[in-house]
């Protein structure tokens, strides 16, 4: 008998940031060819920044993406003051944080409402979901302004913020200059909540998968810009230690490196890793917001980290207001940097998960190397694989319909193609 | 924070890292370089709900940003959004998928949209990483700052 083969094609990636494309074959109901396209030009930020001075640095990098630059420039100025020597504490440490806060509930709340979502629901998009449901979408556009409204006021503008320095911040605000930043937290943690339960009630499909999930973890601190990089699977290293165990690989389909753990292939990063790997680390409200969503301790459904997202951006609210009720303006906006040679290494959790950059500098503190390594590319593999075991569970489903929750399944990892490549384009081919 | 005022809010959008992508940005420090008391200038990347937050309180706005059509390199494109449906197909250079179409399609549906909401679109060649603006986009970042810099000179 004939073969019966099928492809699923998507020249075009909708909702997710960049462009991208995936072409899957299935020969007789097996997925025999999965391949997420990305198109990487050379890396051209590792090579702009060679011989640039490291001032420059984290302004440069902010530019890498639009969505997250605050991820960019922390993971830049960590990377610097471990070369030379310097450690952040204090306020200024917690400003860090609070920049952090403002991003993730930005870059997460846009996802949620504007990007995801409308899969669950059936919409095209957000424009159509929001003739039907306005004030959803109202709410996700306000709790999206909390977010903005942090990193323009620390950030120094809205986008692309410009405040950030190695040492700390160019410019420093008093205790009632944040005053009105607790008024509009306050009302977002509340929306924050109202998210989690909303999310909650969306219907999933059951796909429970084993993974190896990669976060940061700090000893006492939900991870936002330091901890040491673990892994349900016995990982457990400094940031230093990073190309030791992790390996970037060529793969002819795709211009964008796979990332792969040396010694055991694909690896989960993002929300869903950090929540499982640091569940404890939250705040009470968020735990117990996950818990009555019915999220449980631990969560392998992919498809269920828009409720993750949820819970992280009530616990960035939570912890911004946190930081902003015991915030006492430090004496000094940065500490003085002496730069000297050496190599700097760092990882921080930017929203979409651990984003390493690794740096060699001289003894004036010009660059000489530049490595970066967005999270998107390290899910990569991870997303071919899901797809891999999804499509054969529902091959049943007509064209357009296994076509579109191909598409929901990848927009579940909300990848950046933006920061790993320039243009992405999704076909499956069933031969 | 918005100062909503009789001034006119320039978004100018693009990635200075992005060859012809960056030429939305270059008129809006073209104008913003003008001093003019009448314009409120702001660079934004192009992530649509960002573009909201932007524009929330203003009544005229101007958004200036490369696009890709298939005209040629250097077209100069005005539509003017309170009328016109904007085609999420015209600004397929950007890499945000919730980008200038979306926010202006998502605003007109809940009632946000802007009095007065221009584009002036640049039809770009080169959207690959780098620096260098195509020759036929770069002599048009004075002109076209200009010809703005007319069209709200012209408003009562």
């Amino acid at each position: 008998m004939k073969k019966k083969t099928r492809t699923i094609k998507v020249d075009y990636l909708a909702r997710v940031e960049g462009e991208g494309g995936l072409h899957i074959k299935v020969k007789d109901d097996e997925v025999v060819d999965v391949k997420l396209k990305i198109f990487e030009p050379p890396r051209f930020f590792e090579a702009f920044l060679r011989g640039r001075d490291y001032k420059e640095a984290p302004d440069i990098t902010a530019r890498i993406c639009g969505i997250c630059p605050v991820a960019y420039q922390m993971s830049t100025v960590h990377a610097m003051e471990n070369a030379f020597g310097l450690q952040i504490d204090g306020p200024l440490r917690d400003l860090r944080r609070l920049l952090y806060c403002g991003e993730w509930i930005e870059s997460h709340t846009l996802h949620i409402y504007m990007l995801h979502a409308p899969d669950f629901l059936g919409y095209q998009d957000a424009i159509q979901m929001a003739k039907d449901h306005r004030e959803v979408v109202e709410r996700g556009l306000k709790l999206k302004k909390a977010g903005n409204a942090i990193v323009s006021l620390l950030g120094g503008r809205e986008i692309h913020p410009i405040n950030v320095r190695v040492g700390g911040f160019y410019k420093l605000f008093s205790k009632q200059e944040f005053e009105p930043l607790k008024e509009t937290l306050k009302w977002a943690r509340d929306a924050a909540l109202e998210t989690v339960r909303w999310t909650a009630k969306l219907p999933f499909p059951e796909f429970n998968q084993e993974y190896e999930f990669v976060a940061l973890q700090h000893p006492e601190e939900y991870p936002f810009n330091e901890g040491r990089i673990v892994s349900n699977k016995g990982l457990d290293i400094d940031c230093s230690e990073y190309e030791e165990h992790f390996q970037e690989q060529h793969v002819e389909h795709s211009n964008a490196l796979h990332s792969v753990l040396k010694e055991r292939g694909a690896y989960f990063v993002g929300p869903m890793a950090r929540y499982n790997l640091n569940f404890d680390r939250l705040s009470p409200l968020s735990q117990e917001a996950a818990l009555q969503s019915g999220l449980g301790r631990e969560c392998k459904n992919p498809f269920k980290s828009i409720i993750i997202r949820s819970v992280e951006v009530l616990y960035a609210c939570d912890e911004a207001l946190r930081i902003l009720e015991s915030y006492e303006k430090p004496e000094r906006p940065y500490i003085e940097v002496e730069p000297r040679e050496g190599i700097g290494y760092s990882c921080t959790e930017a929203p979409r998960g651990i984003l390493y950059h690794h740096y060699r500098l001289d003894g004036e503190g010009k660059i000489l190397d530049a490595k970066i390594v967005p999270p998107t590319s390290q899910n990569q593999k991870t997303i071919e694989n899901d797809l891999s075991k999804f499509v054969p569970q529902h091959i049943h489903l007509s064209q357009e319909q296994l076509t579109w929750q191909c598409e929901q399944a990848i927009r579940n990892y909300d990848p950046c193609i933006s920061c790993a490549t320039h243009f992405l384009k999704l076909d499956i081919e069933r031969t | 924070m918005n100062a909503p005022d009789n001034k006119t809010l320039i978004l100018g959008i693009g990635n200075l890292y992005r060859c012809d992508d960056a030429v939305g940005i270059l008129i809006a420090r073209n104008l913003n370089d003008r001093n003019s008391s009448r314009l409120n200038v702001q660079e934004q990347s192009g992530e649509g709900t960002s573009l909201m937050e932007a524009w929330e309180g203003f009544d005229s706005v101007i958004i200036v940003d490369a696009v890709s059509s298939g005209a040629s390199p250097g077209s100069l494109h005005c539509l003017d959004a309170s009328k016109d449906t904007i085609s999420s197909k015209f600004f397929s250079c950007s890499s945000h998928n919730f980008g200038v179409a979306e926010a202006i399609e998502l605003a007109r549906a809940i009632n946000q949209l802007p009095k007065s909401l221009r584009l002036y679109g640049i039809e770009g060649k080169n959207f690959e990483h780098g620096e260098a603006l195509t020759p036929e986009v770069e002599k048009l970042i004075e002109p076209v700052a200009n010809k703005i810099f007319q069209d709200i000179s012209s408003l009562p």
